[in-house]
């Protein structure tokens, strides 16, 4: 099944650049993982990156710089060349999470401990940017989750499972990137639980007063 | 694919830098695009021509160790690593420092470059930015793993990746000296300074929508260029 929800270039060179924060690029670098259309199109911007280095007015190196950096290599020149990493043995068929993010929930699927939420379950992925909530949601298959509204945006990247939002139904791999200004009401296909990538980068402002009034009790 | 050059990674290294030159575009004259007058002096081949020699340096790099390609490399790329430093180090020495970091790890890390890449400039540029992330944010940038058994490669491979990729860096750099110049800028801004699409929009007095239909409008064009290449 190809992916038919992908990245918008402007968010595509945010993460080639190096701007984006950790949390949103969990999600661009999984959706890189899954889907090959994208990836093309962020290798042009790496590729463009270099082209750029290469424009670069060349600011000279210190005058001992090469004695400096030789002298480095000296110390390490009985160490081997460090080989590319070797693929983690899969343990008994494909991993439900690619990488980066099974490194960051530090198992795939079996192994989360989900915690509850009206109608949902949740297993937040801690972050150092301090600007992201970055997090797993499971939702039950048929089931919406709570109707909301953003203050900010969200990345939404379906990893097992679908889920539908209005005419559009998103399936592994692909990404919703949402902005305050949609409302929207996901809900689960039918046939499975869905699991998701979740990145928002302020608290969900649910629309029902019944669950905001729970929010900060559950940390939401 | 109209050219034939082989790369032969042995020979390449004992000669001096743009010595190998490929032959020129053999395209029928009228299947290229128009370039204008000024573009000219951009020699598409001549990049061609670096990336080959480069190339070959970071391979006698991974394999033997070579401290001569390696010193090749450091002239050609330290001082432009620095000069990308420097647009966020307002510090000198701290420029110079990311610069040796750089440097460093394209010593210890010959052996992940892959000449089916193609691009030494583009695999430089990716370490360089990593550690300019690390210094400034002190933050990890999420990457992905096409050694991950739930990575999904693409459908086909192209025959010769290494020319391939060679040419497509060539060819780009021609198509960048086409973009409008307020297009090249915003990618400028974007690589060198780091700074957010809505910094920039402030930074120029655009409207954000703007900044970004500018980007598209810009990949847009270097995409054709590559994909217009047959």
């Amino acid at each position: 099944m190809s992916i038919v929800h992908h990245l918008d270039d402007d968010v595509l060179l945010e993460y080639a650049t190096g701007t984006l924060a950790e949390g949103w690029s969990i999600a661009v670098a999984t959706h890189l993982a899954l889907c090959p259309h994208c990836r093309e199109r962020y290798e042009l911007m790496e590729l463009t990156g270099g082209a750029l280095l290469d424009t670069l007015e060349p600011v000279p190196a210190s005058p001992d710089s090469w004695t400096a950096l030789m002298a480095r290599l000296q110390d390490e020149t009985g160490a081997q060349p460090a080989a590319a990493t070797p693929a983690v043995p899969p343990n008994g068929g494909q991993p439900v999470l690619p990488e980066p993010l099974r490194s960051y929930v530090g198992s795939d699927v079996d192994g989360i401990a989900w915690k509850s939420l009206p109608g949902a379950a949740q297993f937040l992925i801690p972050t150092s940017d301090g600007e992201t909530m970055v997090r797993l949601l499971r939702i039950p298959a048929g089931k919406p989750v709570p109707e909301h509204t953003h203050r900010g945006r969200e990345f939404t990247l379906v990893l097992s499972g679908a889920f539908s939002d209005g005419e559009d139904v998103f399936r592994r791999g692909d990404i919703e990137v949402a902005d305050s200004s949609l409302m929207h009401t996901p809900v689960a296909t039918p046939d499975a639980d869905c699991i998701c990538l979740a990145v928002t980068d302020a608290p969900l402002k649910f629309k029902s007063w019944m669950v905001r009034m729970v929010q900060p009790m559950l940390g939401i | 694919m109209t050219t034939t050059v082989s790369i032969d990674v042995a020979s390449c290294k004992t000669l001096a830098p743009y010595v190998l030159r490929p032959p020129r575009d053999a395209r029928p004259r009228a299947a290229r695009k128009t370039v204008r007058k000024k573009e000219m002096a951009v020699e598409p081949n001549d990049k061609q021509a670096l990336n080959i020699t480069m190339s070959a340096h970071l391979t006698a790099v991974a394999e033997r160790r070579d401290v001569a390609a390696f010193e090749e490399l450091f002239r050609y790329y330290g001082p432009r690593v620095r000069a990308y430093m420097a647009r966020l180090a307002r510090d000198g020495q701290l420029a110079e420092e990311l610069m040796q970091e750089t440097m460093m790890a394209v010593w210890n890390k010959s052996a992940q470059y892959s000449p089916d890449k193609g691009n030494v400039s583009t695999w430089i540029f990716t370490i360089a930015r990593n550690l300019r992330i690390d210094a400034y944010r002190k933050a990890n940038r999420p990457g992905f793993d096409p050694n991950d058994p739930a990575f999904v490669p693409a459908d086909t491979a192209p025959a010769d990746q290494t020319l391939e990729g060679m040419e497509d860096a060539a060819r780009l750099h021609e198509a960048m000296a086409q973009l409008p110049s307020e297009q090249l800028q915003l990618l400028k801004l974007s690589f060198f300074d780091e700074a957010s699409h809505g910094t920039i929009a402030e930074t120029l007095g655009i409207p954000l929508g703007t900044v970004k239909s500018r980007i598209r409008l810009a990949f847009a064009k270097l995409r054709s260029t590559l994909e217009d290449k047959q």
